[in-house]
């Protein structure tokens, strides 16, 4: 163990992530003082693959407020929010965003450059409502780029399929109407080759962050899905089409690889394998996984990678010797499996759970999300229709401390892993028997 | 038109709402009220009774000529004063009602549909497909309605995804639907969207003739019983109500803001309606989207697609560079002379309170006096809400 240590590969990716995002804050920071605006995108589809063509600094404003809960400090900004009328019943994202833009983007991490444009996609409804204030308050442009989701589960297309061909049409002039947007913008002309470039990196990203997911089969676990996976979501989204992403990625994998040869897992005494469905709950993010790392149990897999990292998580490789067609059926591809994933976890949950070998499924609703939240009842439902798998339903919030009843959760958590136990030991008797 | 054995069946199908001919405006007002207020919507059993089948969709829009072309009963989901005993399990909390009562209402078995469609328009609405489609074996679709209306391939875009779901209705309906059945349908909602524009110019004109709960039973009525049907009452009624022995009173004249999906209750309605002349409304807006008649011409889905795109209303669930939501309010606002504006929103609808926000800042801009509240479909007092309602308007009066 001690020789593993000093070879510096194990908590690497999250060391050096950490490094990483605090340059990048840094740089925003550098950024605003210098008055110089940025491109303002979510995580279900950044679209960063254009925007660094055209070199465009990017703000992720979801990571900005989730990091003021994990900071401590979102109730403040809710309330300036909700102040100036916002209801507490709408994402708190949002009510955080918008009260760091009525602070001039002062920020616990730093400073947030204010807009120049917003790029959007349809994976979150949101978003739209969130870049519409923006377009009032900065009259910046706003682009959106529509990507049609599937319509009931089990008839997605597929390349060579003519609805899919259509569709990827459709986000193509969409990608073309932003290029455009982009040079009238930047004053630069589009640049076929920096695209194929930026691919290249996306690429090995997509294709490193799939590897460093299934990695986590290892049994035991490589990582924890919940806190550090957020660590390396974060990175997928930031540094997505960048040499320093790809290489950030290359290196986890090896790390993963190296973990998983020498039989190294993460610190929990692992007995319990869990799959999360949902978003955090960044207002109580360490204590909230530490309610269940005390019984022994690792979050070996997490919806919150797989859509919140725009679908990139299925790993598409972009085709460099037809960039923008490919870009198209990428975006459709990803952005679509985004949706897939917070509509239908279970679908991805029960054809992993062998894989995986999970012992349960924790659902976590939240107030402020609708689309990942108002089918989980359902879900969970479904899923204990098609399998045995034991589950846990805790709602709260990722932003609003409010609604956080961490005792009442504690408890609901105790009485989960209680029901898992006397499930193992039964287990056991019978199949000692 | 009209030559498969199956359309003669349509034609020859019972109607769903008898009783109202010949009756005084009253009893017809009081006839659509109990309608749509009826829980087990037996106009829609009618249909079914008779070999129908219905395609229930949710809010806001939905293009119901392509139902309506297969021979199928489009029915307007727009929620039921109902308690979701049993769809309560599969929402969680923080979710409006109207997801939870369309839901109970096919889940109780008061409500026998045969397809199930709803729209990309909230967060909370784009998962009814999935649950849905969890909990019933028929089709539940996502009609996806383009979310970027700006791009030069929208039009395209959806007369391709109207395509699409006229294949998926065709398969429920078991027949084809031509061109001319499509133009034969475009007919019969152009002659429905005129009539209600018709009612609407009453409204705006002598607001004193029809009160806003009575002009909405009219309206919503449409949802629940074939569009035939609704415009040959439309058609009797309407002249009725230009007769009617009223008298303009001293009230204020307003805008009513905040019904495009979950609808406030009648009895709210009503109380606003003692206090004030609704001028204009987005109540149901997904029936009067379409502002102008569709010509079908040589592409019917085409035509409808272009007037979805082109020439349609707005509301806080369609984001369009061209009808900023404040701006969209404005002309509302000036278009009908109003003094005031009633800005709602249903409990826990996101876009709806977010648009909150939008709506107050452009009013206070020029001192336009409006006056904010939330409601929930299943609400029953008023009492509050008209005290403070009469305070509002009493300051205006006198002011």
């Amino acid at each position: 163990m001690n020789s593993v240590t000093k070879k510096g590969i194990v908590g690497r990716g999250t060391r050096e992530g950490a490094a990483l995002f605090r340059d990048w804050f840094q740089d925003l920071t550098q950024k605003a003082e210098d008055d110089e605006t940025a491109a303002y995108v979510f995580v279900m589809g950044s679209i960063a693959e254009i925007l660094r063509v055209f070199d465009m600094p990017m703000v992720f404003p979801e990571i900005n407020s989730l990091q003021t809960a994990v900071r401590h400090v979102a109730d403040d900004f809710l309330n300036t929010a909700e102040d100036y009328g916002y209801s507490p019943d709408i994402c708190g994202y949002v009510k955080a965003d918008f009260a760091m833009q009525m602070q001039n983007g002062n920020h616990p991490m730093g400073r947030i450059p204010k807009p120049g444009i917003a790029v959007l996609t349809n994976a979150c409804n949101t978003y739209f409502k969130w870049a519409e204030i923006w377009e009032r308050i900065y009259d910046i442009p706003m682009v959106s780029i529509d990507v049609p989701a599937t319509r009931e589960a089990g008839t997605r297309t597929w390349p060579g399929d003519e609805q899919f061909e259509r569709e990827k049409k459709y986000v193509k002039v969409q990608l073309e109407e932003l290029i455009e947007t982009c040079e009238g913008l930047t004053g630069k002309k589009f640049d076929v080759d920096r695209l194929r470039e930026v691919l290249g990196h996306a690429n090995t990203m997509s294709r490193c962050w799939k590897r460093v997911l299934e990695l986590n089969q290892s049994s035991p676990s490589l990582f924890n899905a919940l806190t550090d996976g957020t660590v390396y979501l974060g990175m997928s989204n930031v540094f997505r089409g960048t040499p320093e992403g790809a290489r950030f990625f290359e290196r986890l994998v090896e790390e993963m690889e190296y973990m998983t040869a020498n039989g190294i897992g993460t610190l929990t005494d692992e007995k319990y394998r869990l799959s999360f469905i949902g978003v955090p709950c960044y207002p109580i993010f360490r204590r909230f996984n530490e309610m269940f790392t005390k019984w022994g149990g690792s979050f070996v897999m997490s919806s919150y990678l797989w859509f919140a990292s725009g679908g990139t998580n299925i790993g598409v490789q972009y085709n460099l010797d037809d960039p923008l067609d490919s870009l198209a059926e990428g975006v459709l591809i990803s952005v679509r499996d985004a949706m897939d994933s917070m509509f239908h976890p279970e679908l991805t949950v029960l054809s992993q759970a062998d894989d995986f070998n999970i012992d349960g499924v924790v659902y976590h609703p939240i107030k402020s999300c609708r689309t990942t939240s108002a089918g989980m009842a359902d879900n969970r439902r479904m899923l204990m229709e098609k399998s045995d798998l034991p589950s846990l339903f805790i709602e709260s919030d990722m932003m609003d401390s409010r609604v956080v009843g961490e005792a009442q959760m504690k408890n609901r958590i105790d009485a989960f892993f209680e029901g898992l136990a006397s499930r193992k030991a039964r287990a056991a008797v019978e199949g000692g028997g | 038109m009209y030559s498969c054995d199956e359309c003669r069946k349509d034609m020859d199908r019972p109607k769903t709402l008898e009783g109202w001919k010949n009756q005084p405006l009253e009893e017809i007002l009081w006839l659509c009220q109990e309608t749509i207020e009826d829980t087990e919507v037996t106009t829609v059993k009618r249909w079914r009774e008779a070999g129908g089948k219905v395609l229930g969709h949710f809010q806001v829009y939905f293009p119901e000529e392509i139902a309506h072309a297969a021979g199928m009963l489009p029915m307007k989901m727009f929620g039921a004063s109902v308690e979701p005993r049993e769809a309560d399990s599969r929402f969680g909390s923080f979710l409006c009602s109207i997801l939870k009562t369309n839901l109970e209402q096919v889940l109780s078995g008061r409500v026998e549909i045969d397809m199930f469609v709803t729209h990309p328009i909230c967060d909370a609405a784009r998962n009814l497909a999935p649950i849905w489609g969890r909990n019933f074996d028929y089709p539940c679709q996502i009609l996806y309605l383009p979310q970027n209306p700006n791009s030069s391939h929208s039009v395209q875009y959806l007369k391709e995804e109207y395509e699409r779901i006229q294949g998926v209705i065709e398969g429920v309906a078991g027949r084809k639907i031509t061109k001319d059945d499509l133009r034969n349908s475009i007919a019969v909602f152009n002659k429905n969207r005129a009539l209600l524009r018709k009612l609407y110019a009453i409204k705006r004109e002598r607001p004193w003739l029809i009160t806003i709960n009575e002009a909405y039973v009219l309206v919503a009525l449409g949802g629940l019983i074939p569009r035939e049907e609704h415009n040959e009452l439309l058609e009797a009624v309407i002249p009725l109500i230009e007769k009617r022995d009223a008298r303009e009173q001293d009230r204020i004249r307003v805008v009513f803001e905040g019904g495009f999906c979950e609808q406030p209750p009648l009895d709210m309605l009503r109380t606003i309606g003692r206090s004030c002349y609704v001028v204009d409304d987005d109540l149901l807006i997904g029936m009067r989207y379409i502002l102008e008649d569709i010509d079908a011409g040589d592409n019917p889905l085409e035509a409808m697609a272009e007037a979805y795109i082109n020439n349609s209303s707005y509301s806080p669930v369609q984001h369009d560079l061209r009808k900023p939501k404040e701006k969209m309010l404005r002309e509302r606002f000036e278009n009908t002379d109003a003094e005031a504006v009633i800005i709602t929103a249903a409990k826990m609808c996101e876009p709806g309170l977010e648009e909150q926000v939008t709506y107050t800042q452009e009013l206070e801009k020029d001192d336009t006096p409006y006056f904010v509240s939330e409601f929930e479909e299943n609400m029953s007092s008023f009492d509050h809400l008209e005290i403070q309602l009469e305070t509002f308007v009493e300051n205006l009066m006198f002011d």
